[in-house]
């Protein structure tokens, strides 16, 4: 390790130090205390709020971003430095978006000047929340058949449509959507990447019920929505699908990340909880049981052999994913084994297993189902023909 | 901890090693040694000697290259990756790693690849170090021993022989054993080649009152375990590594077929049944590389590395189990014929399963570990 980088290590452990509010150290990461920001945004405390204005004043909200925009300007080494730091104050993560995740990723690599600097800032301090408008009623897997059209009106876009697994659209300032520009043109091709103020006019969200209960997804309505001209495409017009799939690896990387056992820190003993003594002696449980920790184990090593390949500028391309395959269908398998040692304990929705047990069925549905990853690897990496 | 990523001189040794094997020992030597029931090519462990393979571990003073586990892990994937059989686990890893442990003035004859060791070690159908019974009768400063191992690593070809006795308590306990280092013509020693499914080198040996001195003893009497695990540790470790070059092996074999055969007028690879197999068993493949290589780190690092290998070699099992029964269906009929290589990956690949724990051994270490 280089003396500059134990430097700011120091320096980013002493700033730590300095600033994070004591009541929010060590508070574990859950949708109750997460802060997503926005134009409505409640904060659950005033130390929510000053944590959130000092790591933006110091960059860290977007660590790697350009400074002109409110990010840190970090190398990839100093966020991870960063990120072990915060790990190991018990810091909490000052805000979350999906600007941070999609939208600025998108931004940055294909949006204008004029567009970076009307929507970046906003992002960094958390001004405004973004949410994601890919998935439509009738496409499914087959994303890139966008219905939703954009028209040409002159002097603005006229947007008629709709979306659907929008998650917190009910709560999001902004929804970044592919909508379709050329009806004419091959599916693929006539797309574009449209940002849409979801206070427009015309412009209604419906909460989505799951299996699981109550969820963040959402179903968003366009009924003639204006949109203005100015500075709303991202990228080429009717080249959005360019940057969706740019934007969809980032997100297959962030679901598959969520399925190794040891990146939680929650071991599958952990979860199962206190069994009961019946449960504890059923030599069927306990070889799932092994099974999974095996697999699971090595999952997280790969996923730490990635970013060690990641950061070594060794691109792992179409391979990733493998991660949201293998992640997702992990975590299926482990909220089998969890449910199945708990028993009837966890038939109880109060048990809360159930609710988390049933979501993950859509781990391996959402940003890509465990069959289109099949194909990617089969295709793009196995290089196997098409006919 | 250190990078899952191969160094510059770990990326340029698997070159080399690759270069060579393709060069000196391609599938087709492996055939040709099975067709002459010969259970490894003496010629070509010369070589891999002369190169530094047998001195992988060892220090440089006895003749070793001294490069590490990781760099061993390297070498026993590759010679996977084409079957290769060689005296290199149990000779140049466990008995290596036992007696330079141990400070034993054989490391140079190991180095040199001309010691060539046996591991006696099973008694029973699965592996379970601590059930050995085989007795070594305490006769003053010498010993005695008399019963039976089975399954002996390179039983019949070796010139040396580490085998583990029991110098007091009962099968199954910990303490009372003790690890013997051998010359493997001492009277009373018979050895049974087996005909083994792999076409290696497995052996039945019979110890009838065979003597040893207090010279022969690696680490303390009674405490043998304790001088053979680590060793066991390197050992598992490095044949894991070799299920995994055996599983990149046929797996790379089946992709090519799945590329040219046609059927019903297309290319087989092309149907989504096979395609999602073939994906399924890359992923498989990519998440046991990556347990391998923590192996390699982990053993490296020096300290407790029994989580690290165990899981190394219970996917490696796994995968390579799923690998080569992939790679027999998706070949279909000529899968199943012996003029066909694909055979050779499964029988390999059910030897090493067995062979220094099965994967229920190694998961159950993992469970422990793991508050399960």
């Amino acid at each position: 390790m280089s003396e500059t980088l134990e430097n700011f290590r120091t320096e980013i452990a002493d700033w730590i130090a300095a600033n994070l509010p004591p009541e929010l150290q060590g508070v574990a990461q859950s949708e109750e205390t997460i802060c997503w920001g926005g134009r409505n945004w409640q904060f659950t405390s005033g130390a929510q709020r000053d944590w959130l204005s000092r790591c933006h004043a110091r960059g860290l909200t977007c660590p790697r971003w350009p400074t002109e925009y409110g990010g840190g300007g970090l190398s990839r080494a100093e966020e991870k430095i960063l990120r072990e730091e915060m790990d190991r104050s018990g810091a909490p993560s000052p805000l979350q978006s999906f600007g941070i995740w999609m939208l600025g990723p998108a931004l940055l690599k294909f949006g204008t000047d004029e567009q970076k600097a009307a929507h970046l800032p906003d992002i960094t301090a958390g001004k405004i929340r973004w949410c994601q408008g890919y998935s439509e009623p009738g496409a499914g897997s087959d994303l890139a058949n966008v219905q939703t059209r954009a028209e040409d009106m002159g002097d603005h876009w006229l947007v008629n449509g709709s979306k659907i697994w929008t998650s917190y659209a009910d709560k999001a300032d902004k929804i970044f959507a592919l909508v379709r520009t050329d009806r004419e043109a091959p599916k693929h091709l006539g797309i574009s990447f449209m940002l849409i103020d979801m206070e427009a006019p015309g412009v209604t969200t419906k909460p989505i019920r799951l299996i699981s209960g109550a969820s963040p997804f959402c179903e968003t309505f366009f009924d003639n929505v204006k949109v203005p001209k100015e500075g709303t495409i991202v990228g080429e017009m009717n080249r959005g699908w360019d940057v969706a799939k740019y934007l969809l690896t980032h997100e297959r990387e962030m679901i598959g990340g969520g399925g190794g056992g040891l990146l939680a820190g929650s071991t599958l003993a952990d979860l199962m909880g206190t069994l009961d003594p019946v449960a504890a002696a059923d030599p069927f449980i306990q070889t799932q049981a092994m099974e999974l920790e095996v697999d699971a184990m090595a999952f997280a090593l790969t996923m730490e052999r990635y970013k060690d390949m990641a950061e070594a500028g060794q691109g792992v391309g179409h391979a990733s994913a493998m991660l949201k395959y293998y992640g997702t269908e992990l975590n299926k398998r482990r909220h089998e084994i969890v449910m199945s040692a708990r028993g009837t304990n966890s038939l109880d929705w109060e048990d809360g297993a159930a609710a988390t047990w049933l979501r993950t069925k859509a781990n391996s549905i959402e940003g890509g189902t465990s069959e289109v990853m099949l194909d990617i690897i089969a295709k793009r990496v196995l290089e196997l023909p098409s006919k | 901890m250190e990078k899952l990523l191969d160094t510059e001189d770990e990326v340029m040794l698997r070159d080399a090693a690759r270069g060579f094997l393709e060069e000196n020992a391609p599938l087709s030597a492996f055939r040709a040694n099975r067709d002459a029931v010969r259970s490894y090519d003496p010629a070509l462990w010369s070589e891999m000697a002369q190169m530094g393979w047998a001195g992988v571990l060892l220090p440089e003073e006895a003749g070793g290259a001294d490069m590490g586990h990781r760099a061993a892990g390297i070498l026993s994937e590759e010679m996977g990756k084409t079957l290769v059989a060689s005296p290199f686990i149990a000779s140049a890893v466990i008995a290596a790693t036992a007696l330079r442990d141990a400070g034993s003035d054989h490391l140079a004859d190991i180095a040199a690849g001309q010691a060539l060791y046996a591991l006696a070690i099973d008694e029973s159908a699965k592996f379970s170090p601590k059930h050995s019974a085989l007795q070594a009768r305490g006769e003053g400063n010498a010993f005695r021993l008399s019963g039976r191992k089975c399954f002996v690593a390179d039983g019949a070809s070796a010139n040396r022989i580490l085998v583990l006795a029991r110098t007091s308590g009962s099968a199954g306990e910990t303490q009372g054993l003790t690890l013997f280092n051998l010359d493997a013509d001492r009277a009373g020693l018979n050895r049974e080649a087996a005909n083994s499914i792999d076409a290696r080198d497995f052996a039945t040996l019979d110890f009838d009152n065979v003597e040893a001195t207090g010279d022969d003893v690696i680490g303390d009497v009674d405490n043998g375990l304790a001088a053979i695990t680590p060793a066991l540790q390197a050992g598992q470790a490095a044949l894991a590594a070799e299920l995994t070059g055996l599983s990149s092996g046929i797996a790379a074999i089946t992709l090519g077929y799945l590329k040219e055969r046609k059927q019903f007028g297309r290319t087989i690879g092309s149907f989504q049944a096979l395609q999602h197999r073939a994906a399924h068993l890359f992923s498989e493949i990519e998440v046991t590389a990556s347990a391998i290589a923590n192996a390699g780190r982990v053993l490296d690092a020096g300290g407790s590395s029994d989580l690290a290998v165990s899981l190394a070699k219970a996917r490696a099992t796994q995968t390579a189990k799923l690998a080569v029964m992939e790679g027999v269906q998706m070949h279909g009929g000529i899968g199943m014929t012996d003029e066909y290589d694909a055979g050779f990956f499964m029988k390999r690949a059910r030897v090493g399963a067995e062979w220094l724990g099965d994967y229920g051994y190694h998961a159950a270490i993992i469970a422990a570990h793991r508050g399960l």
